[in-house]
């Protein structure tokens, strides 16, 4: 094997981020790396390229151990990466940033005729024949950047080459293009880990597979042997036992929201949405496929450019997070540290923050009443923390999220959207959340839950809408809520693209 | 000792230290006596000296607390120092003229709200833009002279004395307790907190931003505006060219030896207002220590130096364990083993 | 343009050697000093009856260049420049030479050939100093005097030389002794700032018999603080200062200023003067002209003096 890891475990302040993590990479193979977001993709690769350092594990490369403790080292090594967005120079020319740190020199002096003359050489066999390596790097597409991008990182490495996402933002001919680069390399002898989110082109270049989730290693494959159903499986996940189904407390409140051809160009197509009071609905798909711009739509946050909002009282106004919690809305986000908590000001300051701000500035909650807030909130929800006083961000990712909830439970909100509400927490956490989940529905509030955790979904969830392509595509109610409908409306676009093909 | 003066430790261990070394070059430094109805001392001369700078701090405390910086304070002090002066000139009388002076500072605070808040443009940038033409905007207001008055009403704000204090210091300690208590005593704090500390979770959660921050900007335009008002009242003349220069730079610095991140987030205005006094002790200190001018800039860039090494964050923990134990209360908690 | 040279022409046969039409070539308006410079060389010409072409060049080499080379295209008479800085002047300074355009340079010098411009007018500014220092030699109270100095900012050229040129006047004289010196950045609050330290720092102010600023701006600031002290600014303490501008004749007028050193806003009038020799009869000036450095004191009439300067426009 070229690069072999073997027990990764990364841990940052309050997450798991890798968890006894292997992967394997032979020379001459394009090895893809797959997973949802949160799953330690990322991290993987940063803990390879010495962003960050490992907290424990094996990292060999041509079986020497390595341990690179820069980007600069791993370079050396012989990784190099290259990004999606193309973390080149644009304003130099593509010689410069071909030799860009070893520029050959003559007298002390940059000799710019033997920079060229380098810089063609190291593009030669990329089929860049048409590229003047005299002219700024800038003035040429997005694909010849990138390949120029993945030469460079060859030429400085030249045994392992990491893609992160590298056809984000090409189209379909630039990526055609860069496959053909891939493949030449892969002849050429390099060991390849191919990071994507489209399935179409982990099956159409990759040898082998690894699905990561919630950091730790799930399943490594040959790709030929494998198919899109199964991949959906291991990636979104359905290990826990399977949870029982929550058919019992499905008791058809009454309408309480109706959303009528709501969307928002580029994000959701307009769909429609009938809210029940204590209902759970689960919203299911791939990542991108339209979960999280559903629920921004709903919540204000990039609020509809069509459609309407109503309930008994008549239309709603959920043209930003303001208006929408006024309404009776809340919105626990996906993405936690960036969109949830306020990580600096205490679990009392956060949980009282939406409340304060409904109140408004000038009427500020006293500090006795924050104060027995947070400590209800604490004993009910188990927050673990020293003090209602500490920084939120010195807490654990479940903890975190619990505040997070918190905070929106002393709204007492009717509609509550939960996005991933259990991603990167312990499975004690986990189960509490769900548990959570269940009476704040038998006390009458709806609640919009967003999973890439299918028995998460189905467990907790009175009926399932599937998105895909942004489009909400079907539901599924009762009897009809399994873990393979969900994974064929999901799946369902392959097939259908096969067949126009 | 209180929570609140923890915060303020390292603030007022600084202004102690740097009274002492002052005090050693200087020896009458502190002392302070009577005179025709007026506290007379270098002391004194420190606090209205540093009302300006102190004045700027509690306004660029709550800019800097949202993650933003506020460069035209200068300018707006020089923009309504000029306004109010050509009120006075016209004969428009006092209270008119503090009027149009304090108006001028609110217009140019929510100028530079509206840039940031509304058109997005980084604050940095937006604040450059009237930093650049606001001194400009004074001068075609004083037509490029100074613009002197004699009008002793006026003239109280800079000059004057309310019960033996000099008026500059009973305006700048009254300001900071002021906002202090708008922020502290209402929610307004915790807000300005949250989204300088982590804007789209604040929004989320259905705090204002964007009426914030203008709220912020227009504080730090009147706090320059009250600074502006004295520095002219003091030397009886509004000099566009001159009011002003260069103090937005010591109020970010008072700000940041208070302790307050440039990141945003927590601040404290105590703090700050003991930064700038610190500030203006060490320059005081250098006038009266008779060195030669070409050392002012050096001297102070030293002390500043110091200072900011010894309170930052690299070194405070140690120094604060070392003095702990010196004191003999054992290891203080380190805050990382509460973590579960 | 041709139309214009030709108009220029005409007029120039036209009417004789009498009306001259002269270009000037200013900085710009930076300072209350600099547009008093302009309107009394407004002044100046109009008495001369010579028509004046204004150019501002708003603090800018390449404007000031534009404008000499558009004054010897319309074929003036002789051209003013007050340079903005002292270098790069050679080739349009040569073009006015060949076009036989006497050029007279204004407050400031330039690093060119002598050659190349008739003659520079300017001050002293060491001379100030002197003058300054005199006055304080011949005024001073019987006995011993400490002196406080406020000086310009820190490195400028008018701050060194006016220090230079106070200190040459009181070289050997054993009972002055400038006590302290620090900068006021030539501002009226920084004056005042740093005259109230001085007074901290020499006892109260009572150990200070008089106080040397380098501009009139200081000393104004300087009064204030002394007044606020309780002092009597211009009799406890002896006020001298330099620029002459109108605000310190107020405070003349009312005692509280002793004596001002005039840096003149007329350096038109020994240009045009130099001028008119040149061309009545081709004498060659010298080739720098020093303005005179006049003493103000309290019994010139300063409220006089206030009059005829508060309005052109310091």
């Amino acid at each position: 094997m070229l690069l072999t890891v073997r027990d990764l475990t990364k841990t940052f302040p309050g997450t798991l981020a890798l968890d006894n993590v292997r992967l394997d990479l032979a020379a001459g193979e394009v090895h893809a790396l797959l997973g949802e977001n949160g799953a330690g993709k990322s991290t993987l690769i940063k803990c390879l390229t010495g962003v960050h350092a490992r907290d424990s594990g094996h990292i060999e490369l041509d079986g020497q151990p390595i341990s690179p403790t820069s980007t600069h080292d791993a370079q050396e090594l012989g990784i190099g990466t290259v990004y999606q967005e193309v973390n080149l120079l644009p304003n130099l020319t593509v010689a410069e940033n071909l030799t860009f740190g070893r520029q050959p020199t003559r007298l002390g002096l940059v000799s710019g005729r033997r920079m060229r003359a380098d810089a063609e050489e190291m593009l030669a066999g990329y089929g860049l024949d048409q590229v003047n390596v005299s002219r700024e790097l800038g003035s040429y597409s997005v694909a010849v950047q990138q390949i120029v991008a993945i030469a460079r990182a060859v030429a400085l490495s030249g045994k392992v080459l990491i893609l992160d996402e590298p056809t984000a933002s090409l189209d379909a001919r630039e990526t055609e293009t860069l496959f053909k680069v891939v493949r030449d390399l892969r002849e050429r002898g390099l060991g390849i880990i191919f990071i994507s989110h489209f399935l179409d082109q982990v099956f159409s270049l990759s040898d082998r597979l690894t699905v990561l989730r919630n950091g730790r290693h799930i399943v490594t494959e040959k790709t030929p042997e494998t198919n899109r159903v199964e991949l959906i499986h291991h990636m979104l996940g359905h290990e826990l036992v399977a949870a029982e189904h929550r058919h019992a407390a499905r008791k058809g409140g009454a309408n309480l929201l109706s959303f009528k051809g709501v969307g928002r160009r580029g994000k959701i197509e307009p769909f429609d949405l009938d809210v029940r009071a204590g209902e759970v609905i689960g919203l299911a798909g791939l990542l991108g496929s339209g979960r999280t711009e559903t629920a921004d739509v709903l919540f204000g946050r990039t609020p509809a450019d069509q459609g309407e909002a109503t309930d008994d009282a008549g239309k709603l106004n959920l043209s930003t997070p303001r208006t929408a919690i006024a309404e009776g809305f809340g919105y626990a986000p996906e993405d936690r540290k960036t969109d949830g908590i306020v990580a600096d000001l205490s679990v009392r300051e956060n949980i009282a923050l939406a409340f304060q701000a409904r109140r408004g500035w000038a009427n500020p909650i006293p500090q006795a009443e924050q104060k027995r807030l947070a400590e209800d909130y604490i004993r009910k929800l188990d927050i673990r923390t020293s003090s209602a006083e500490k920084a939120v961000g010195d807490l654990s990712g479940g903890n975190q999220q619990k505040v997070v909830l918190a905070r929106w439970l002393a709204m007492n909100p009717r509609f509550l959207i939960l996005d991933e509400p259990t991603r990167g927490i312990d499975v004690g956490a986990h189960a509490e959340i769900l548990k959570l989940i269940g009476e704040l529905t038998d006390q009458g509030m709806s609640i919009l839950l967003i999973s890439s955790e299918f028995d998460e979904l189905i467990a907790a969830s009175d009926r399932i809408i599937v998105v895909r392509d942004r489009h909400h595509v079907s539901q599924l109610v009762g009897e009809e809520i399994d873990t393979d409908r969900i994974i064929n409306a999901i799946a369902a676009r392959d097939d259908a693209e096969r067949a126009m093909s | 000792m209180t929570p609140r003066l923890r915060r303020l430790a390292p603030q007022l261990l600084t202004l102690i230290a740097v009274i002492a070394l002052v005090t050693a070059y200087f020896p009458s430094f502190l002392s302070v006596e009577l005179s025709d109805g007026r506290l007379v001392g270098s002391a004194i001369d420190v606090l209205k000296r540093g009302a300006p700078v102190a004045l700027l701090a509690v306004g660029m405390t709550l800019v800097i607390a949202t993650r933003g910086i506020d460069l035209s304070v200068g300018a707006v002090m020089a923009i309504c120092g000029a306004a109010s002066a050509w009120a006075i000139t016209s004969g428009y009388g006092l209270a008119p003229a503090l009027a149009i002076g304090l108006g001028a500072g609110v217009l140019c605070g929510l100028w530079n709200g509206l840039l940031v808040a509304v058109f997005g443009i980084q604050p940095i940038v937006a604040t450059l833009i009237l930093m650049v033409g606001g001194r400009g905007i004074a001068q075609m207001i004083t037509e490029g002279r100074i613009l002197t008055f004699s009008h002793e009403g006026f003239a109280f704000f800079g000059a004057g004395n309310v019960l033996a204090v000099p008026t500059p210091i009973v305006i700048w300690i009254c300001t900071g307790i002021a906002f202090g208590l708008l922020v502290r005593r209402t929610a307004l704090g915790l807000l300005i907190e949250s989204i300088g500390i982590n804007r789209p979770a604040s929004a989320l959660a259905g705090v204002n931003a964007r009426v914030l921050l203008i709220a912020v900007y227009v504080a730090s335009g009147l706090c320059a505006a009250i600074a502006g008002i004295i520095v002219t009242a003091d030397i009886r003349g509004a000099d566009a060219n001159n009011v002003g220069l260069w103090l937005e730079l010591d109020a970010i610095l008072a700000v940041v030896i208070g302790g307050t991140s440039l990141l945003g987030g927590r601040f404290s205005i105590a703090a700050s207002l003991l930064g700038a006094l610190i500030i203006q002790t060490i320059d005081t200190g250098i006038l009266l220590a008779g060195f030669p001018s070409e050392f002012n800039l050096v001297i102070k860039a030293g002390l500043v130096v110091v200072i900011l090494v010894l309170q930052s964050p690299k070194l405070s923990p140690q120094l604060s364990r070392r003095l702990k134990r010196a004191r003999g209360t054992g290891a203080p908690r380190d805050p990382k083993e509460a973590t579960e | 343009m041709n139309k214009l040279m030709l108009s220029a022409a005409f007029a120039a046969l036209s009417t004789g050697a009498t009306a001259q039409t002269i270009g000037f070539s200013q900085i710009g308006s930076e300072s209350g000093w600099r547009a008093a410079e302009t309107t009394v060389t407004r002044q100046e010409a109009e008495e001369r009856g010579i028509d004046l072409r204004f150019s501002d060049a708003q603090q800018r080499q390449e404007n000031q260049i534009a404008a000499i080379r558009s004054f010897v295209a319309q074929g003036v008479d002789a051209i003013l420049l007050a340079p903005v800085v002292a270098t790069g002047w050679d080739s349009v300074l040569e073009e006015a030479q060949e076009a036989e355009i006497p050029v007279v340079l204004l407050d400031r010098r330039v690093d060119s050939s002598e050659d190349l411009y008739l003659t520079a007018v300017g001050s002293d500014l060491v001379h100030e100093g002197e003058v300054a220092g005199q006055w304080l030699a011949d005024n001073k109270p019987e006995g011993e005097c400490r002196v406080v100095e406020l000086q310009g900012t820190t490195g400028s050229s008018p701050a060194i030389d006016r220090a230079t040129g106070f200190r040459n006047a009181l070289e050997g004289n054993d009972e002055i002794e400038i006590v302290r010196s620090q900068t006021g950045d030539f501002t009226r609050s920084g004056g005042k700032e740093v005259m109230e330290s001085f007074l901290q720092a020499e006892g109260g102010g009572d150990n200070i018999c008089a106080l040397y600023a380098h501009n009139d701006d200081m000393a104004i600031g300087a009064i204030q603080a002394i007044k606020e002290a309780g002092i009597d600014p211009g009799d406890d303490i002896l006020i001298v200062s330099i620029d002459a501008v109108p605000d310190i004749f107020l405070a003349m007028a009312e005692g509280d200023a002793n004596a001002t050193v005039e840096l003149t806003p007329n350096m038109a009038g020994p240009a045009f003067d130099a001028l008119e020799a040149y061309m009545a009869d081709g004498t060659e000036p010298e080739k720098f002209i020093q303005t005179e450095s006049a003493l103000y004191t309290q019994d010139d009439d300063p409220m006089a003096e206030y009059e005829a300067r508060k309005d052109l426009g310091y």
